[in-house]
This record gives C-alpha cells, sequence and structure tokens, in this order.
C-alpha cells in the first residue's frame, strides 16, 4: 500500500444547484472522511471554486479526480500534494473579556502569536489567526487553559504554484 | 445559485410561439425526434399528461402498470435501438419507483431521459403532499439531473438533457418539473443542444497511443480479446471484426458485450466472467496481451483482482477516463471512441493467424463441452435442462431474436448459450442485475424494433416481480414472446447455498402460482411444458405465433450453473463442477 498523504483536490464548476452534493456524494461512496471542505467564487466570473483536503494515498486521490471530473458541471479538476500549493486556514477565538485583566498570560500568547483582535466588547473579545494548521492549532493549545467561550477554524484555502489555465480552456469552447 | 451552466448559444432566432410548459415538454421531446414513452400519470405531472393527449396522433403513450415497468421498457427500448428511452412519472412514490431503473440504467450506461413531476415550486421543502426530493435522491445514479421551476426553462433544458443522456458514454439524466413550471407559459423556441463547456463527452483520439497499442500487438505471441457492451454503444462493430479478423486474435465477451460479434464467428470464444466459456477464463491468465476493448473489469469478469492477468501486458480501448487504471492497471490505454481507435489501429497491426494458440482455446473448450455443455444439450436425465430450452429457441429462431434475460441462472444460461446473429440482441440487467427487468424490458425492446422477434427469459422469481406488465400487454397488445424456466427456487441464490451454505435453502424454495391461468386472464396463448419431448413444439408454436406468448417450462429443480469462479478465486480457478 503506497503511503497516506494530505492531498488538497481543486474543482473548478459551473455556479450550479446540486454540483455540491454529486461530488460529496463521490466521497460518500467511497468512505473518504474530509478534513475540509471550502466553496467560493474563483477568479473567473460564474465559475466555483471547490477545496477538498483528504488524506489517502496517490492510486485513490487520481480515481477520486477522475469520478469528479466526469461530472458534467465539473470543468476541470486537480489535486495536489502539500508541498505545490500554498495553503492557509482561518481561526476565531472569542474569550471572556475579564481574563485579559486578571491574566496576565493571554497578552502575552496573543502578542506572542501575531493574531489579530477583531473586535473588543464589554464582554468578550474576539480575536483571529490566519496561517498553517499547526499554528491555528499552537493558539488553540496555549489558550484553552485559559477558557475558551467559543472557536472555530475555516476549510483550508489554497492556490497552486503551477498555473491552473482554466480560462483558457473555457476560452476554447 | 441560479443555472448558470454555460451552453453554445442558438445561432439563429427561429419562429416563437407563446405555449404552456406541459406543451413545450411534449414540442420539445418531438423535436428531439421521440413519438414514443412510457409512464404513469399522477397529480404533480396532470399537465404534462393533458398534452400527451392533445398531441396523441404524432406522440404515443404507454401505460405500464408501475413505474418501474416503465423505466424498464423505456430501457430495453434503448438498448436495442440505440436511442434515447424516455420515461414519465409523478412526484413522490411515482419518483421513487424509477429509482432502481436509473441505477440500472447507469451502471448498465443506457441512455435515458426521465421526467418527473414535482410540486409546486412555493411547496417545495414543506413535505406537501407527494413530495419527494427526487433530485436529492438520483444524484448519485444520473449522469445528470435538474429541477425546472420556470416555464421558460423547459426546451433548453430538455436539449441538455437528451445531449447528456446520448454523447460520450451514455446514460440516464432525470427532469423534475414542478406543477407551476407545468403551467407557466413560455415562447417556446427550440435549439438542439450542441455542446456543453464543462463537459466533454469523449476524450480526443491520440494517434501515439494507437501506435504504442499496435507495436504490442504487433509483438504478442498469445494475444487475447476481450470486449465489452462499448463496441456495441459506440456502433464500432465493423471495426472490431476488420481488426481482429487481420490480427488473428481470439475474442471473448463480458455479458454486456454479447451479440456485438456474431456468436458463430470463428474467433469467437465465448463469454468472461463468474459463468463465462472455460477457455477465456482460463486463457486470460496464460495470455501475454490482454485487449480490452469497451469494458471496464468488472468484479465480476475479473475474479480476484490480485490475480487477474498478472502475466499479460494490459492494453485498453476505452471512452471513459474515469475507467482507465480503475480496477486493472493497464500498459497502453488508447482513450477515445472505438469506433475511431480501432478503425486507426487497423492498418497498423500486421496479419497473423496464431494457430497454436487457437488450437489451446479449442482443446480448452472440448474439456467443457464433454463437462458441462453436452450434459445441458443432451441431458440423460430426466429433468429439463435450461441449457437445451435455449438450444431449441436457437433452432427456431436461427439466432435472429432479441434475447431479454432477466437476473439469476437463467440469464447465465441465456448468455451462454443463445446464438446472436446480430448485434443490439442480448438485453440483460448486467452491471444492477435487477429481478423484474425482463418482462418489462423485452415490452420495450419489441417496440423498437416490431419486426423482429423479441423473447423474454425469466425465472420463476424476476417473473413474479413486475409480473403485473401482463396488463401492459394485455392492453397494448404488444406480441412480446415470454419463456419462464420455472425450477420453483431462486435458483442462483439456492445454487450459492448449495455450495457454500451447506445446503441450507433459505428462503429461496417457492411456491409458485398457476402462471398459465394467470397469463390467460390477460388474453395471452399459455402453455405449460414439463417433458422433454413436447418441448420443441411449444417452441416452434411460440415462434410461429403473431401474437403474445406464455410458455412455461418446468426444469430440474435443483440443476446449477457452470462453469463457474467462485468469488474471490482467479479466473484461471474456473470450476466445471
Amino acid at each position: 500500500m503506497e503511503e497516506n498523504k494530505t492531498y488538497t483536490i481543486s474543482v473548478y464548476t459551473e455556479n450550479n444547484l446540486g454540483v455540491m452534493n454529486r461530488m460529496s456524494g463521490i466521497f460518500l461512496k467511497r468512505r473518504i472522511n474530509l478534513e475540509s471542505i471550502t466553496a467560493s467564487q474563483s477568479e473567473i466570473k460564474d465559475v466555483f471554486r471547490f477545496l477538498f483536503v483528504i488524506k489517502t494515498n496517490e492510486e485513490q486521490v487520481r480515481k477520486l479526480v477522475g469520478q469528479i471530473e466526469k461530472q458534467i458541471e465539473v470543468i476541470k479538476a486537480y489535486y495536489h500534494t502539500d508541498n505545490e500549493t500554498i495553503y492557509q486556514e482561518s481561526a476565531l477565538f472569542k474569550i471572556a473579556s475579564d481574563l485579559l485583566f486578571d491574566d496576565r498570560e493571554i497578552q502575552n500568547i496573543i502578542k506572542k502569536s501575531n493574531a489579530n483582535i477583531v473586535t473588543v466588547a464589554r464582554d468578550y473579545f474576539v480575536i483571529e489567526k490566519t496561517g498553517r494548521r499547526h499554528e491555528t492549532e499552537q493558539l488553540y493549545q496555549d489558550l484553552k487553559p485559559h477558557g475558551l467561550l467559543q472557536f472555530v477554524r475555516s476549510g483550508r484555502i489554497s492556490v497552486t504554484k503551477e498555473p491552473m489555465r482554466i480560462s483558457e480552456m473555457l476560452a476554447n469552447f | 445559485m441560479e443555472n448558470q451552466t454555460q451552453v453554445l448559444e442558438p445561432k439563429k432566432a427561429i419562429e416563437k410561439t407563446t405555449i404552456s410548459g406541459a406543451e413545450a415538454v411534449i414540442k420539445s421531446l418531438l423535436e428531439e425526434g421521440v413519438k414514443l414513452a412510457y409512464g404513469y400519470p399522477g397529480g404533480a405531472i396532470m399537465p404534462i399528461y393533458d398534452e400527451i393527449y392533445k398531441y396523441q396522433d404524432q406522440f404515443t403513450h404507454i401505460l405500464t402498470r408501475h413505474e418501474q415497468g416503465a423505466i424498464h421498457a423505456a430501457q430495453g427500448f434503448a438498448r436495442v435501438t440505440g436511442k434515447t428511452g424516455v420515461v414519465f412519472a409523478t412526484s413522490g412514490p411515482g419518483a421513487t419507483n424509477l429509482v432502481t431503473g436509473i441505477a440500472d440504467a447507469q451502471i448498465d450506461s443506457t441512455p435515458l431521459v426521465c421526467i418527473t413531476g414535482q410540486v409546486a415550486s412555493h411547496l417545495l421543502g414543506t413535505d406537501a403532499f407527494q413530495e419527494t426530493d427526487i433530485v436529492g435522491i438520483s444524484t448519485p445514479i444520473t449522469k445528470w439531473n435538474y429541477q425546472i421551476t420556470k416555464a421558460e426553462e423547459i426546451p433548453s433544458i430538455i436539449a441538455k438533457a437528451f445531449y447528456i443522456a446520448k454523447s460520450g458514454r451514455p446514460g440516464p439524466v432525470l427532469i423534475d418539473i414542478t406543477k407551476d413550471a407545468q403551467m407557466g407559459s413560455l415562447d417556446f423556441l427550440y435549439e438542439k443542444c450542441k455542446g456543453i463547456r464543462s463537459y466533454a463527452p469523449k476524450p480526443e483520439m491520440n494517434i501515439d497511443q494507437v501506435k504504442a497499442a499496435a507495436n504490442i500487438i504487433n509483438s504478442a505471441k498469445k494475444p487475447f480479446i476481450v470486449m465489452g457492451q462499448g463496441v456495441i454503444l459506440g456502433a464500432a462493430e465493423q471495426e472490431l471484426k476488420a481488426f481482429i479478423e487481420k490480427s488473428g486474435i481470439p475474442i471473448a465477451s463480458t455479458a454486456l458485450g454479447l451479440s456485438g460479434l456474431e456468436s458463430n464467428h470463428p474467433l469467437n470464444v465465448g463469454m468472461v466472467g463468474m459463468h463465462g466459456h472455460y477457455a477465456p477464463n482460463v486463457k486470460t491468465n496464460d495470455c501475454d496481451i490482454l485487449i480490452a476493448i469497451g469494458m471496464r473489469f468488472d468484479d465480476r469478469v475479473t475474479g480476484d483482482l490480485n490475480r487477474y492477468a498478472k502475466q499479460a501486458k494490459i492494453v485498453h480501448f476505452e471512452l471513459d477516463p474515469a475507467e482507465v487504471d480503475k480496477n486493472v492497471k493497464t500498459d497502453v490505454a488508447v482513450l477515445g471512441d472505438v469506433k475511431e481507435t480501432l478503425a486507426a489501429l487497423l492498418p497498423l497491426v500486421e496479419k497473423r493467424e496464431h494457430q497454436q494458440w487457437h488450437q489451446e482455446f479449442k482443446d480448452l473448450y472440448a474439456i467443457e463441452y464433454d463437462k458441462v455443455i453436452k450434459p445441458q444439450l443432451e441431458p440423460i436425465k430426466e429433468g429439463l435442462t435450461m441449457g437445451e430450452v435455449i438450444e431449441g429457441i436457437n433452432k427456431e429462431t436461427n439466432g435472429d431474436a432479441v434475447i431479454v434475460s432477466d437476473v439469476g441462472q437463467h440469464q447465465m444460461f441465456a448468455c451462454r448459450y443463445a446464438k446472436f446473429t446480430t448485434t443490439r440482441s442480448q438485453v440483460t440487467s448486467g452491471g444492477l442485475g435487477t429481478m423484474g427487468f425482463a418482462l418489462p424490458a423485452a415490452i420495450g425492446a419489441k417496440m423498437g424494433v416490431p419486426d423482429r422477434e423479441v423473447i423474454a427469459i425469466i425465472g420463476d422469481g424476476g417473473y413474479q416481480m413486475n409480473i403485473q406488465e401482463l396488463g401492459t400487454i394485455f392492453q397494448t397488445k404488444i406480441p412480446v414472446k415470454i419463456v419462464v424456466l420455472n425450477n420453483s427456487f431462486l435458483g442462483m441464490v439456492r445454487q450459492w447455498q448449495e455450495l457454500f451454505f451447506d445446503k441450507r435453502y433459505a428462503s429461496t424454495e417457492m411456491v409458485n402460482p398457476n402462471f398459465v391461468k394467470i397469463a390467460e386472464g390477460y388474453d395471452i396463448t399459455a402453455r405449460k411444458v414439463s417433458k422433454r419431448e413436447d418441448l420443441q413444439g411449444a417452441i416452434k408454436e411460440m415462434v410461429a405465433s403473431k401474437e403474445s406468448y406464455f410458455l412455461e417450462v418446468v426444469i430440474e429443480k435443483e440443476g446449477n450453473v457452470f462453469p463457474m469462479v467462485p468469488t474471490g478465486a482467479a479466473v484461471s480457478e474456473c470450476r466445471l463442477s
């Protein structure tokens, strides 16, 4: 068996209802657990871009991409290893405002982490950290003992180092 | 999100007329050349049925007795004609009753357009009467599906549906139309779909791949071909024949590829797979080059993949890129339409005879003939065998009939023993293995090729899964011939219970009703045969009949299908008993 690695599957699709359902079914059918999903507008008007992160081997990810690309409304699908992409995640941390005054350590953690303060209210404040998984994870581990009101992390967003050439592909239609 | 799929814009505006959405459905179908559909009405599709009524001079609708019957009939029609089958059903249970047929068409690459009614758009998501999320339900089993909520979408979406269903690797498309869209009005303008920017129906042929394949084939000492339904779907029968006759390579077929090459062709060595012929199964693990053409290495074909043709180089001619290297790793993949790639291959392959290699197939056939085929065709036991019934049909039809089989032992006997002279003459539920398929599929097949003899071969189990379609035959007088091979068992499951579960026959013995009386209730001439001396006469009478005919043949109770590659075994471990 090939070794499992983290792969990012990038899918350019038409902006239609049901495309997400079609793709998630492909993972479900093969019992593949998604590490994260992100969907957004792409660089091209009316074209959506989905990012799926999975841990698997290359043979499996190649077959998955083949099945995804076969869907009518999928324009193109690719898979990349972490070395082939620039990727980030975002995390939000909601913390009780009292802690900032009662627990000096919190200030040090925030300074050290290069996190940004998003909002400060009388009862709570929210900080944001964007980076690799280990960076947001580190901040989570550091803050957790002091008390977190809420924590949430986004799916991975990534761009590839190599060009995708989707616009050229569509221009040729 | 709105529907923003980019399609080629119509080039010229043609005459516009304002009509209802429901009428636009029928006019769109007529524009696609569809004059025949199967279905069952209900609340949410009544506006469309009202138009079917108004257009009855141009458009025939066959009322089946169940939506499952309707979709299998459409599949039978599509399989024998190569055209897209069309089905109507209402929302809720009407739509869910299509599900088995949709899944069957998806796995067997059958072009279908299914049109379902849906509750009015303001009721969507409210758990309204007969509301079901058929788009959600059918997503994993359709090539494409779409819900129309506005009348003006109807012509362009139906045009897209037909383009997608038929192009590339065919498959089922489902279009769900809300009742308000059917009742709304639009300026009707129809332009056939010529392309969709996110969808490439087939890969372009790469001549370097063809050359690489030719080099390997020319170097082969013991080459062997397995053809699948892709040859038939791609209408590449002549190209295939030219290639094999020049290269002299022995060829076997998958179950769905049968009839793509005539059965008595000297290079045809039979069928591969779990109940395929002995020689092609054994030789799969002895050949030096395995050439797969329009087939997908299904597990029923390959047996244990870790011991499948490991000694051979694999050349795969395939239209669907997702099938390449899916189950079997190829040495050379030739992507593209097999009609083009085989034509390009022909001048590059060298003329060969491979006489010694053919002799090895013949020697193995002789073993199979002695141990398996002869006892079927010339039984010394009293009980009738399934093989002799199929052979009796061959004699009366000269192999010119369309054979529609259901699922189980009789299906494997039909695949193994029926002789075919014409392509698209073998209709069966291969990938999904849908019991109940054959009776309605035979109705559709007969309507697709009314000048040909269509014979349904069905077990006593599968017959009763859609037996209500006798009502469709009764009402339409479609002259389908029905042969029920009755062994009073769910024979294939019983065979497995005998071989692998110490003969514990759990829920496989059937106590059957009087099938002759049932057929007679539908005004179908019916006969039951239990003695060998009556068999051929009864088949002759059935084939001579101009009307529908029901023939029940009482078969030995515990007969088995052999050869057999048991699950998990290598194809070369094919058992003869």
